[in-house]
């Protein structure tokens, strides 16, 4: 192996000038937690694109959408059945000559608001469950999570399903039977972060000050656990979306004339030989949603908590 | 060891107590019976009340229950010529197995693969073509995949058959729609296990020996990386399931989801009641084979979960 040879003077061994309080500069301004995290988030193009596409298809499915509609989502037709893609009907009619325009819409619109109202149920059930348990500890706390075992033991589609011949079949039983299973994930996540932050100092700090429990679960360990929250509410919307389409694909979910992405996709599929076009619409909107929230999910994960990131 | 797997087996069991228990009262509380039909006049609905045992009290059927289920005894089935529920289930079992089990395999061995690459070739083209299918697999749910495989691969190329059960050949176009899943599921796993491995000391150390590369990745980074593939065996398991109810629907499989599905509709109440517990002892066994193994796996979660 060959060395290169370097002529050692004692000018290399002179001590740096080092300002002491350089250390103390700060050389930006300071950066909070969400801030920092949305830079992050900002560089990652895939979330930011699905944010964006997110943002549009909201705006369409919602204000656009209903605005430059000309026709009802539920008015029949029968002479104007099976009519591809059109000046008049831009995604065609199906086979009782209503517009798919409106209907994909619509059906969007239950998609949107099956994840929304599951993140809430997420939220309101699954994180105060997962707080209770965590902060009390305990026998409380034993309790709680044999609880969630046994949720845990029932596939949630069966137990939506189970739910949806009990009561009407709808939006709304949708909605109760998901927030009765979906939220499992998200307690067990609160729990385990409750446990982890409980008896750390700041905790510490405002107990001895003095503050109740109630106080030190809401303003310390919660805040403390919203990054991971908002993570895992990225996982659950999709995760909503998902079943609702899977119910109403399977005819036990959103009933007719009402339409949602599933029922769509069912009927588009039974016509895929003949008119193409009625499954690839709905399937394509269907898609590209679950498409977004993941690829978005994902970049929430690493730019909220960036040691996860693999 | 002993006292973790006893106490997972006693909680396995309070749970399917207590999962039997509701499903029992859901089902009692479902709209419409089976024998509503208004042609019948109510001496034959008596009848049939009585063939069935449903004119009893509520808490004498349900002590009923739970003694024929504890011995295996489903009931029987009020439509499907009364045949028994248990009959029913391990009639259809075999092919609902053979296809979720066939798509675990394929979706395995090819999801590893596609991981093992990406992770090789991290931040290459193969890299992203792999992240690509994972995300894109995860987001085309099996509903949308099936008719259009059915379509595809079956009408337009005729190289499968569409729908029914015959023979293998049948299996295929089920087993690759629901696999596409597991594939992505796989992949992504894999990748990042394997991405972590590859940066872990031990691994650096096996170089330092003297191992050759390939030697390294096989004997190290991927037996290492495949361990927490354990974990997602249950979740796994629940998608199969959940998976074959809209599978053997559009592919007209005569398989256990099939028999779920259509049990609901016609408010066949023991076949409901009956599948449920079937799946749920599926996966409760499913979940807790997955806890057994990784604690002899990794000794951590035994001592972490012994401690709670």
């Amino acid at each position: 192996m060959e060395t290169r040879h370097r002529e050692l003077d004692p000018d290399l061994f002179r001590s740096a000038d080092i300002d002491a309080q350089e250390g103390e500069r700060i050389a930006g301004p300071p950066v909070g937690f969400w801030r920092d995290s949305w830079n992050r988030l900002k560089k990652n193009r895939g979330a930011l694109i699905s944010l964006a596409v997110l943002v549009a298809v909201f705006a369409v499915a919602f204000v656009i959408g209903p605005l430059v509609a000309l026709h009802s989502p539920y008015d029949q037709s029968m002479s104007q059945r099976y009519l591809g893609p059109t000046s008049d009907y831009w995604f065609g009619t199906d086979k009782f000559g209503r517009d798919m325009w409106t209907r994909v819409w619509a059906g969007t619109r239950v998609s949107i608001y099956i994840g929304l109202l599951a993140a809430l149920l997420d939220i309101f059930v699954g994180v105060v469950y997962g707080a209770v348990s965590g902060f009390s500890g305990g026998k409380t706390d034993d309790v709680m999570q044999r609880g969630i075992e046994i949720l845990n033991g029932v596939p949630y589609l069966i137990v939506a399903i189970l739910a949806m011949v009990v009561f009407k079949p709808g939006i709304l039983t949708i909605s109760i039977a998901l927030g009765v299973t979906g939220w499992t994930f998200m307690a067990r996540i609160v729990r385990g972060r409750m446990l982890q932050l409980k008896d750390q100092e700041f905790a510490l700090a405002s107990r001895s000050l003095g503050a109740s429990g109630l106080r030190l679960v809401w303003k310390h360990l919660i805040p403390n656990s919203l990054g991971l929250i908002v993570i895992n509410l990225m996982f659950t919307i999709p995760a909503a979306i998902f079943a609702e389409a899977f119910l109403s694909f399977i005819g036990l979910g959103i009933q007719v004339p009402e339409a949602s992405l599933g029922s769509l996709i069912s009927d588009g599929a039974a016509e895929l030989r003949f008119h193409p076009y009625l499954l690839w619409l709905p399937a394509f909107v269907f898609c590209l949603l679950m498409l977004c929230f993941n690829l978005l999910g994902d970049g929430l994960r690493d730019a909220l908590d960036p040691k996860m990131r693999k | 060891m002993i006292r973790y797997v006893a106490r997972r087996i006693v909680y396995m069991f309070i749970a399917l107590f207590i999962i039997v228990s509701i499903t029992f009262f859901i089902s009692k509380a479902l709209p419409g019976d089976p024998f509503s039909d208004p042609k019948l006049t109510p001496r034959i609905r008596e009848q049939l009340y009585e063939k069935y045992g449903l004119d009893e009290p509520l808490y004498v059927q349900y002590a009923k229950y739970m003694a024929n289920v504890a011995q295996g005894n489903l009931g029987n089935s009020y439509f499907l010529e009364s045949r028994p529920v248990s009959q029913l289930i391990l009639q259809r079992l075999p092919i609902s197995a053979f296809i979720g089990i066939q798509a675990v395999i394929f979706g395995l061995v090819i999801g590893m693969v596609l991981g093992i690459v990406a992770a090789l070739w991290h931040n290459t083209l193969w890299d992203t073509l792999a992240v690509v299918v994972a995300i894109l697999g995860v987001s085309v749910p099996s509903f949308v995949l099936a008719p259009v495989l059915q379509y595809w691969l079956g009408l337009k190329l005729g190289w499968f058959p569409v729908a029914y059960f015959e023979n293998w050949i049948y299996s295929v176009l089920p087993s690759l729609a629901l696999s596409v899943f597991v594939v992505s599921t796989v992949a992504r796993f894999m990748r990042t296990e394997m991405l972590e491995v590859i940066g872990q000391d031990y691994i650096t150390l096996a170089k330092a020996k003297g191992l050759s590369g390939l030697a390294v990745i096989l004997k190290h980074v991927i037996r290492n990386a495949m361990i927490p593939l354990v974990t997602v065996m249950a979740p796994l398991t629940i998608y199969i399931i959940t998976g074959s109810l809209v599978i053997e629907q559009i592919f007209v499989v005569p398989g256990v989801g099939e028999l779920f599905v259509q049990s609901v509709v016609v408010n066949d109440y023991s076949v409901i009641l009956g599948t449920t517990i079937f799946f749920s002892v599926l996966f409760i066994l499913a979940l807790l084979i997955q806890d057994i193994l990784y604690g002899v796996i990794d000794p951590r979660i035994r001592v972490s979960g012994a401690k709670e």
